[in-house]
């Protein structure tokens, strides 16, 4: 009788174990989905904050591409006014093609492309460009571990427990965007 | 991602388990050969070797390591490209912390990293590397390097290292010690009694030959798995940055790169570097199996035959296409993920001229040793020592007047 005890005990503390093992494998990849998250939004902000930065370099060099750099400024302040997610999307989208059309333009300017100041934020600007691509690129890997676990057997049960809900990927609006990083300069 | 890290740790305790066994077992031959009941002292003696080379390891290997290889910790200003570069492959392979940055005064093109937790970790590159490479090129180079951090392979590199190092210095102080003056002492044991000494001869022939054998077999042990973590950082290393012609770019001006080998990298360090840092001359098949890396030219083909994705899946199938074999990476990382491949740039780039990339090299490190560089109106860019005395310096081409930033 109390053998049989002991084995029920045994077993059922071994079970607590596996489900508290899965459960907290589950937080883990949450935790870092979030994280991979909150990462994108560190790197948009510093987009933001290098963009008046290269205006300023840039614009004695190029006095004929008054739009460019309009589309620029506009693409900016509309993108840190944004409120919901999608218009920040939206507006990201924008900024990155305005972007990319005046890393086109520079080519053009041979003067600008010696200056040394205006290669540093060049640099930046190419750095910040690939880590919004990097950081969405984790971002959808981690969701896709989320959601794998979510899906697979054990954890499936647990997480069905424990009401975990599968994340959607971070998926780019307009082909310009959806290639990044394209940026690159050498 | 995660699987092949356990996959990893896995193969690594059963490395450790083998080198330890190899280890113990050499203490004891050797302990058996001086007298027959010496073999667990020579266990113990075995251990204690091992307990004190890893208790150094742990507290300062990794700054071992970097002063060894005459690295030196640089901030952003010095090499923009690198920060940025470094810290894309840290948000991409969503590493906990950004890694210290080293530089090494060398124009042969190599780097590696170091440190046993992911959160602690250092990348360290030679100014030829980055004299040479354009920006995709390193950013294949920074994530082969990030994959290392984050497979966990410098903590298997330590550790290896060290059960290797003990068994080298066990058997190498017990051969010495029978070349030179064991004589007496052998004497004093076999006068107890004929029979034990035979026992003894044999036990002594023994000991000599696993202390010949042991070193050989803990190397080869060694080897086989730092060339297997090569191509695991590579496969990790197009996964990051989705652009594996990155890699086989940097890998092949590694490859044909003129200058002489790298100073200060040794036969125990070897393993960390992305290419092996001892050129060999031209025999390739015999080397082989002692070698630490795997034949670039391999690697490179390999990342190039990458064409439909950049999952492990991918490189897994390239590497079957290229070698005939079976597969390097862990059954476990092989799932079913779609990664898909970025485009390649349609710029094609001028070749850097030699002179070009030794002056560059030397920029490099002026900076490493905070240099003041200002660029005067007339074109001309002064580099100024840290240990120039005066606040103000004349621009020797047109006579204008700087002032020095006091730092």
């Amino acid at each position: 009788m109390i053998p049989a005890l002991i084995i029920i005990a045994v077993v059922l503390a071994l079970l607590f174990l596996f489900v508290i093992g899965i459960y907290n494998a589950l937080i883990r990849l949450r935790n870092q989905v979030d994280n991979a998250w909150s990462q994108i939004d560190v790197q948009l902000k510093r987009r933001h904050d290098l963009i008046p930065n290269l205006v300023e370099t840039a614009k004695g060099y190029m006095k004929h591409e008054r739009g460019t750099f309009e589309a620029i400024t506009n693409a900016r302040s509309q993108a840190m006014g944004a409120k919901t997610v999608s218009e920040a999307a939206k507006a990201e989208g924008t900024l990155g093609e305005a972007l990319s059309k005046f890393m086109l333009v520079v080519e053009n300017y041979p003067d600008l492309k010696a200056n040394q100041n205006f290669l540093n934020v060049q640099e930046e600007l190419t750095g910040t460009e690939n880590k919004i691509a990097f950081s969405r690129q984790n971002y959808n890997d981690q969701v896709l571990s989320f959601n794998n676990k979510i899906q697979m057997f054990p954890s499936n049960i647990i997480a069905g427990m424990f009401s975990f809900g599968k994340r959607d990927f971070f998926e780019v609006e307009g082909a310009a965007e959806r290639e990044v990083p394209k940026v690159s300069f050498s | 991602m995660w699987e092949l890290i356990r996959a990893n740790k896995r193969n690594s305790i059963v490395l450790m388990v083998l080198m330890a066994i190899v280890l113990l077992g050499l203490g004891f031959v050797i302990g058996m050969a001086f007298h027959p009941n010496g073999g667990l002292f020579g266990l113990m003696i075995a251990t204690a070797i091992w307990l004190l080379l890893t208790l150094i390891s742990f507290s300062s290997g990794d700054q071992i390591f970097l002063a060894a290889s005459k690295a030196k910790l640089v901030t952003h200003d010095v090499h923009p490209q690198l920060f940025n570069v470094v810290e894309e492959m840290k948000i991409a392979s969503g590493l906990p912390a950004m890694p210290k940055i080293y530089i090494i005064n060398d124009p042969a093109p190599n780097a590696f990293a170091t440190g046993r937790k992911p959160e602690t970790a250092s990348i360290a590159v030679t100014a030829g590397l980055l004299a040479r490479l354009n920006r995709d090129e390193l950013q294949g180079v920074i994530a082969h390097e990030m994959s290392h951090i984050l497979h966990r392979d410098i903590l298997f590199v330590t550790l290896a290292g060290i059960m290797l190092g003990s068994i080298v210095l066990l058997s190498h102080v017990f051969l010495r010690g029978m070349l030179y003056g064991s004589v007496g002492s052998q004497r004093r044991y076999s006068s107890g009694g004929k029979g034990g000494g035979q026992a003894q001869i044999v036990m002594l022939i023994i000991a000599i030959a696993v202390a010949i054998l042991a070193p050989l077999m803990a190397y080869l042990l060694y080897f086989a798995l730092s060339r297997r973590r090569e191509y695991l950082a590579d496969a990790g290393a197009a996964r990051l940055t989705r652009y594996p012609e990155g890699l086989a770019g940097a890998l092949e001006k590694i490859a044909n790169d003129p200058s002489p080998q790298l100073r200060s990298a040794n036969k125990v360090t070897a393993p960390m570097y992305i290419a092996n840092p001892f050129k060999k001359k031209g025999q390739r098949k015999l080397s082989d199996l002692t070698s630490t890396h795997p034949p670039i030219s391999e690697r490179i083909r390999i990342l190039r035959n990458m064409t439909h994705g950049a999952s492990f899946r991918d490189y897994s199938n390239a590497f079957s296409n290229v070698t005939h074999a079976g597969t390097v990476v862990p059954a476990a990382a092989l799932t079913k993920e779609e990664v898909a491949l970025r485009q390649a740039e349609a710029k094609v780039r001028k070749k850097k001229r030699t002179e070009k990339q030794m002056h560059q090299i030397g920029d490099i490190m002026r900076r490493v040793n905070k240099f003041v560089f200002l660029t005067c109106a007339c074109g001309l860019t002064l580099k100024i020592p840290p240990n120039f005395k005066s606040n103000k310096v004349l621009c020797p081409k047109c006579k204008k007047q700087h002032d020095l930033p006091s730092s």
